[in-house]
Parts: structure tokens; sequence; C-alpha cells
């Protein structure tokens, strides 16, 4: 309908205002940007905030963790399990500084996070006052965008652009550092107006659609095309596009650790994890396809192994929205810019209906060597010991891969993410990029708020368990449903793998003791079971799912236990070993 | 490849902590900038970076990519020197004695095109512009009569063929938030707008 307002008046109409506090501007953009849940923890210099919220309580939730740390991954979780960003508050100082760790998480695997700190008052920066800290310096390096708001008008504006940033394009983190006085200080509120549009801001890149044809070109005359995924399928919401583009194109396909789950494990043209701890037959025959195209991932060191020898023989054709990752690692020969969900079914329109039984063959027969070296004794285990293996097996007989599994880092994490098994997109959350131990229990307890439908798994070490238990007392206050399965090999695994393969099995400070974890729960009033052999093992894993409530179950598994196969470092891709 | 000068031009918001941000692009990768210039563009809220750095062109170009990622970046470029127009400014502070009584000073004026900025009883300060060797060369024929100070700014450059940049940073400014976005169609085509 045309306004029958004229200018003045819709001008008189807009500068309609109320006198509110930066605090509550904050609170009032939350709820703008849709956000219900918030993760953090208080502190002087965030105060006016938290004094703010106190009446927000039938608006936001908000999930008091144990440290900021946990804080920030509760809210990667969040944002994992739900595709929506996740938002966090801390204080200043100490705060602030405690959210480092998880921003860089969050950077490298292209998390969209809101946080918010306090800072000291505006007359106070730089004079080393109390809980003071340059946090805009120290996050610069870890943020996809930071600024530090020191006046109240700003406010409605940075928050509406720091969503937007944080959600668009390739998303990433954003730090909003507030200093108290703006936080206090009154001012003529006109209204929140989301942001979409910044100068100096190309979230997607526009797409060319000679290089879409060039692209289809490729694909169509490929004898051994090959199709490996990432995160970018996942963050771009393109998994339905995706999967048409595959199936109509007949291309056998691998995914990332962080693209797992945007396909079924199961589809027929799956064939499996890339990678240092990937399988067989996709890491060995990306040095012989003729043709392989990255969509959405970013050739990660731990996917390519040594770059002078990865796929030197392939045509490249790279799908990305971030340009700069183009060419990065290696060179494409056509490069696709632009958000896959635009450019995937562009693809599939101009590509060849086709099936390469042949090719999809020498991925079955690399597998069915796999299977009988690795995975069938990793599996099904002829000695007494349990293996990591045989537990997710368990797991997924037990969750039909409808359950989420948040993993933590290690030799269970490459375990868990070799063999879980998953029908449903954003199941598989896992520290990819930075690898940080301690990430799973608090990450856990944020996807579970993502996605309070589905159940919830974290598979944690035995030594990262140890990082940031603490998150139990979060679990307790706040009665989150997850359930929480340690694989205690009484070791930090992945490290002692590497001293006996690399440094003459010299064990240098890699054998950790544990508390008892079931006494530890109970502690905090969470239900706990441990167990050490084999015969109870699936009764377990049924008593943990079915229970209600949070639950831990520690499972006693083979110490000197070797994840394979493994390429090792500084080796090509194609020389990965079995055993 | 081998490593040669570039000098990256840079457009950006007028915005605290963007010089921190793009410094960090070097540093993380351990380059070395030889020369760095912030300054005020002729568009309002505007800043131009010019950064001279002794690298391959493909680490250029990659860095290039990752400051123009930056949200407060509107546009990087990258070129050699026979792409770019460039000049340094040099200051030089010469004790007025000394440089009175021994040098003939219109002569030195005239043949390295310099300017007296300052002229006191104690010293005097020239000036000169040009490239570094340039400037150079009134270093060499001042030391022996005692220089007292010598400076030397970063390099301002501009980039000889691109089909103005002005227009462009024009349509910045006048676009309207929500407008679709057409920018970018540059960014593998730096030969075809930079070609003389
Ligand atoms: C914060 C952090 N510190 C150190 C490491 C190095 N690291 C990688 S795996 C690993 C061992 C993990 O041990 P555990 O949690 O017991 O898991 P497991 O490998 O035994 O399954 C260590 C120490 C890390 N990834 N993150």
């Amino acid at each position: 309908m045309q306004s029958t307002l004229s200018q003045p008046q819709k001008a008189a109409l807009q500068t309609k205002t109320e006198t509110i506090s930066g605090s509550e501007a904050v609170l009032r953009a939350m709820v703008a940007e849709g956000v219900y849940t918030i993760f953090g923890y208080p502190g002087g210099a965030i105060m006016p905030i938290y004094d703010a919220l106190y009446d927000y309580n039938d608006k936001l939730e908000h999930i008091l963790v144990r440290h900021e740390q946990g804080g920030i991954h509760a809210a990667q979780g969040f944002a994992r399990s739900s595709g929506k960003v996740g938002v966090v508050f801390a204080t200043s100082g100490p705060g602030a500084t405690n959210l480092v760790t998880g921003l860089a998480d969050a950077m490298i695997d292209s998390t969209p996070l809101v946080c918010i700190t306090g800072q000291v008052f505006a007359h106070l920066l730089g004079t080393d006052a109390f809980q003071e800290t340059d946090v805009i310096n120290i996050t610069t390096p870890v943020t996809k965008w930071n600024y530090q708001v020191t006046d109240a008008t700003e406010i409605p504006s940075v928050l509406a652009k720091a969503f937007y940033i944080a959600k668009s394009g390739r998303p990433g983190p954003v730090l909003i550092d507030i200093t108290k006085n703006a936080q206090l200080q009154q001012f003529e509120y006109e209204g929140y107006k989301p942001c979409d549009h910044i100068r100096s801001y190309r979230p997607k890149p526009v797409v060319r659609k000679e290089y879409v044809e060039e692209a289809a070109k490729l694909i169509n005359a490929a004898e051994r095309p090959f199709v490996i995924f990432g995160q970018g399928v996942i963050l771009g919401k393109a998994e339905k596009e995706f999967m048409q583009f595959i199936e109509k194109a007949g291309i056998p396909t691998a995914w990332t650790i962080m693209g797992m789950s945007a396909i079924p494990t199961d589809h027929p043209l799956a064939v499996g994890m890339l990678g240092m701890h990937g399988n067989y037959g996709p890491n060995v025959l990306t040095n012989e396809c003729d043709v392989l195209i990255a969509v959405g991932m970013r050739f990660d060191d731990r996917v390519t192994g040594r770059l002078d020898k990865y796929a030197k023989q392939a045509k490249v054709i790279h799908l990305d929205i971030d340009p700069a990752e183009i060419d990065k690692n290696v060179k494409t020969t056509v490069p696709v810019w632009g958000d896959c969900k635009e450019t995937l079914p562009m693809l599939t329109e101009l590509i060849d209906q086709k099936v390469y039984p042949q090719w999809l063959k020498r991925f079955r027969d690399f597998e069915q060597e796999e299977i009988n070296t690795c995975i069938e004794p990793e599996l099904h285990p002829s000695s007494d010991v349990m293996t990591m293996g045989e537990v997710i097996r368990t797991l997924n007989e037990l969750t039909n891969g409808e359950a989420i599994v948040v993993t933590d880092v290690g030799q269970h994490q490459m375990v868990a993410c070799r063999y879980a098994k998953f029908n449903q997109s954003k199941s598989n959350i896992t520290s990819g990029g930075l690898g940080t131990m301690g990430f799973a229990l608090p990450a856990a307890i944020g996807a579970k708020y993502g996605a309070p439908d589905r159940t919830v798994v974290a598979v944690i070490g035995d030594g990262g368990f140890q990082m940031t238990l603490q998150e139990l007392g979060t679990i307790m206050q706040f009665d989150v449903d997850i359930k929480i399965l340690i694989l205690n090999n009484q070791f930090l695994g992945m490290v002692r793998q590497w001293q006996q393969l690399f440094h003459d099995r010299r064990y240098s400070f890699v054998n950790i003791t544990s508390p008892d974890f079931v006494q530890v729960a109970k502690g905090y009033h969470i239900e706990g079971n441990s167990i050490n052999e084999r015969k109870d093992l699936k009764s377990a894993l049924e008593t943990m799912l079915n229970h209600k409530g949070a639950y831990l179950l520690e499972v006693m598994v083979g110490k000197e236990n070797n994840v394979f196969p493994m390429v090792p470092q500084g080796c090509s891709v194609a020389e990965i070993r079995l055993k | 490849m081998s490593k040669q000068e570039y000098t990256i031009t840079v457009y950006t918001e007028n915005q605290i902590g963007l010089l921190n941000r793009i410094a960090i692009i070097f540093s993380r990768r351990k380059i070395n900038i030889e020369s760095l210039n912030t300054s005020p563009s002729e568009a309002e809220g505007i800043h131009r970076f010019t950064i001279v750095i002794n690298e391959t062109e493909d680490v250029v170009k990659k860095l290039t990519r990752q400051i123009e990622k930056q949200v407060d970046v509107l546009k990087a470029y990258y070129n050699t020197s026979d792409e770019i127009v460039w000049q340094e400014l040099a200051l030089y502070k010469v004790s007025t004695d000394e440089i009175a009584e021994k040098v003939k000073v219109e002569r030195l004026l005239r043949e390295y095109g310099a300017r007296a900025v300052v002229i006191r009883k104690d010293y005097t300060v020239f000036e000169t512009t040009g490239h570094r060797e340039e400037t150079d060369r009134l270093v060499k024929v001042l030391e022996p009569y005692g220089l007292i100070e010598f400076v030397r700014s970063a390099r301002v450059a501009i980039i000889k063929a691109s089909k103005g940049f002005h227009e462009k940073l024009k349509e910045f400014e006048q676009r309207e938030p929500g407008e679709e976005l057409v920018e970018n169609e540059y960014l593998d085509r730096q030969e075809e707008v930079f070609t003389m």
C-alpha cells in the first residue's frame, strides 16, 4: 500500500523517541535480532547490562556458565546446532580475555557469534584502571570485526552492524566492547533498525556465470571427477542444493571434518572423510582424480598434507564465498565465487546426468581394504580391551544417526568423526580448525539450547574433560539434558600416539590421572556410571540415553590404541598409512 | 617467483583500530613493511593506505585479498613500481653557519631540486621530494657538512592506470543502504583495470 504520509509527517513519526539507557538498548537489540538465549558471566564492568537483564527475564534466557571460556564454547555449540548467531556476555579484563580461545576457535571455524564485553569508564581508558584490558587489540586477530562503544547513542547501529557482520557472508565472531558509562548513559532511542548493508563490506562476491559455465564444462568432460566439501555447505544452508548437485553429477563425494553430516553418512555417493585421520580411498584417490570439485572448504593442511604433492594431476574447481580462499593453498583452474546456495543450482543446471561405476568402485575397493585392516578390528575387536570405535558403533546402533555428537579434541574426536553415523545436517559439532581441548562439554550445553528436541552426546577424552569440567555446574543449575560420554584411555592419547610413532615411544608427560568422574558428577547431582567391560557397554549406553536429564558415562578403553589410517605429518595424502 | 617491490593501495573507512587490523595481516606472516602511509583521501570519510613491501606477486595477491576481506576496507590494489607515480618527502637539517660558509647553496638548491623550508641562525632545513635514490643523493652531499638530522616520509603513490577510483568512491558514498552490491568485479581482473 502506498503511504499517504507526507515527507515531513514521516520525519515527525521517525523522530518520536524515548529515553533509555545504553544497557537497555543492548537488550532491545538482542530481542530485535531474535536472540532468546545468552551465555554469560557478570562482573563490575558489565553490571549495568546485567541489571537491565533482570527485567528481560521473559524475553531473554541467560545461562550462567562457570567460566567465560565455557560461555563462548556454549555459544559456539548453540550457533552450530541451530544455524543462528550465538551470543555471549562477559565483563572487562579477565572476563574478556577468557573469551580469546573461543574467539580463535569460532574465527577459524567460521562460527557466527556476537560477544558483548563490558569495559571500564571511557575516561579511564588507557590508565591501567581496575580490570582494564585492551580488549579490542587483543581480539583483533581473532574476530571478523570488533568495535569499542564509548557513547550509548552508537549502540543500536553498532549492534545491528555486529549481527549483520557475524552472520552474513562467511560467518565469524564479532566482539563489541562497551564502556560502563555508555551502558549507564540515558539517550534518545529512535528504535532498532537491522543492518543489511555496509559500504565497505561485501559479504558475497558477485557470481560470474562464465566461471560456472567453465566449471560445468570441466565436470562434463571429466572421467574421474571427485567432490570434496566442507562446512560451507552447512553455513550456506545449501544441503539440498548440494545433494541435487552430486546426485545429478553422480560423483563420489567426501567431506572434511567440518562438512560432516551435511549429507547422510550412508549416502550411496558418500566415500567418507578426508584428511590426516580420514578414510583411505578419498585420501589416496585425491591424487588420481582428474577434476577435483571443492565446495565450501578451505584446503586446511590437515586435509591436504603436503601441498606440493596434493592433487597435482587434477583440474581444480573451487566454490567459495570468501574470495581470499581462492588460490590460498591450492591453485584453482576455475574459481566459482559466491554463496554455494546460489552457485550450486546454477552448476547443477548445466551438468550432464552421469554415473561413474568404475571410478566409484575404486573407492569401494579401498574401503574394503580399510575395513579389513582398520575398521573391523576397531569396531569389532577380538581382544578384551574395549576400543573407542566399538563404543561409537554401539552408540550409532542406539541413536540411529539422529543424535548430535559433540566431540572434544584428540583420538576420541577422530574416532567419533570416523565412525559416527548421521542422518541430519548440523549433527557433528567439533573444534576443527583450532583443535581446542575443553571445547566439547560447554559446546554440548550450547548445542542442546540450539536444538532442544535432539539428543546431544558429548564425546570427550579424560584429558579434555578436565579442562572445562566446571561446566558440570552449569548443567546442574539449568538442568541441561546432555549425555557425557568419557572415553578414558588414561593418557593424553593423541599426543601419546605421536610420541609412539614419531618420538620412539618416549611418553613425555602424557600419562594423566583422573578423579573418579562418576563421583565428581555426583557432586554436581548428575547421575553417572563407569564401565570397563564389553558386556556392559550396550546397556550402559542405553541407560545413559534413556535417562531423563544429564548423565555421565565413563568407558574405560584400551590404553595404547592408535587411530588409523593416518597421513603422517609432512607426507602426501596418498602416503596414508593403514597401520 | 622472485620478490620485488610492490605498492599496495588500500581504500578504507576511517575507523579506529583498522591500522592494527591491516598491520596484523603482514606481521602474522612475518612480512616486513618497508613503508606505510595513511591519510584521508579525496572522498570524505575514506582513508587511503599506501604500503610498500618486498614480496613475490603470489604472496602480494593473497595479502591484498586478505586486506580486502576486512570489513572496513573498500578496495585494495597492488602495483609494481612502474605502474605507479610515487614520491617521498625528505627533510634535511644542517648547521646554517657551516652551510653558508662552505657550500654554494643556490647550486645545491638548483641541482637537487631542494627548497629551504626554515632558515634560522643555528640551522637550516631543506626539503626535497622524489624517489629514494634522488633524496639519498642530497644526503650524500650534505653529510660532509654535518647533517644534524634527516627524515624521510613514507611513500605516497598514485596508480597510473586506474580508471578513476574516485568515481567508484562517489558511488560508494551515494549508495543507499540495502541496495544490492555489485563490486568485486575487478578481483581477478587486475590486468584489464590497470593496463596502460
Ligand atoms: C587446549 C589444548 N591443549 C593442548 C592440546 C594438544 N592436544 C591435542 S590432543 C591432546 C590429547 C587429548 O587427550 P584426551 O583428552 O585424553 O583425549 P584422547 O586423545 O586420549 O582421546 C592434546 C594434549 C590441544 N589440542 N588443546
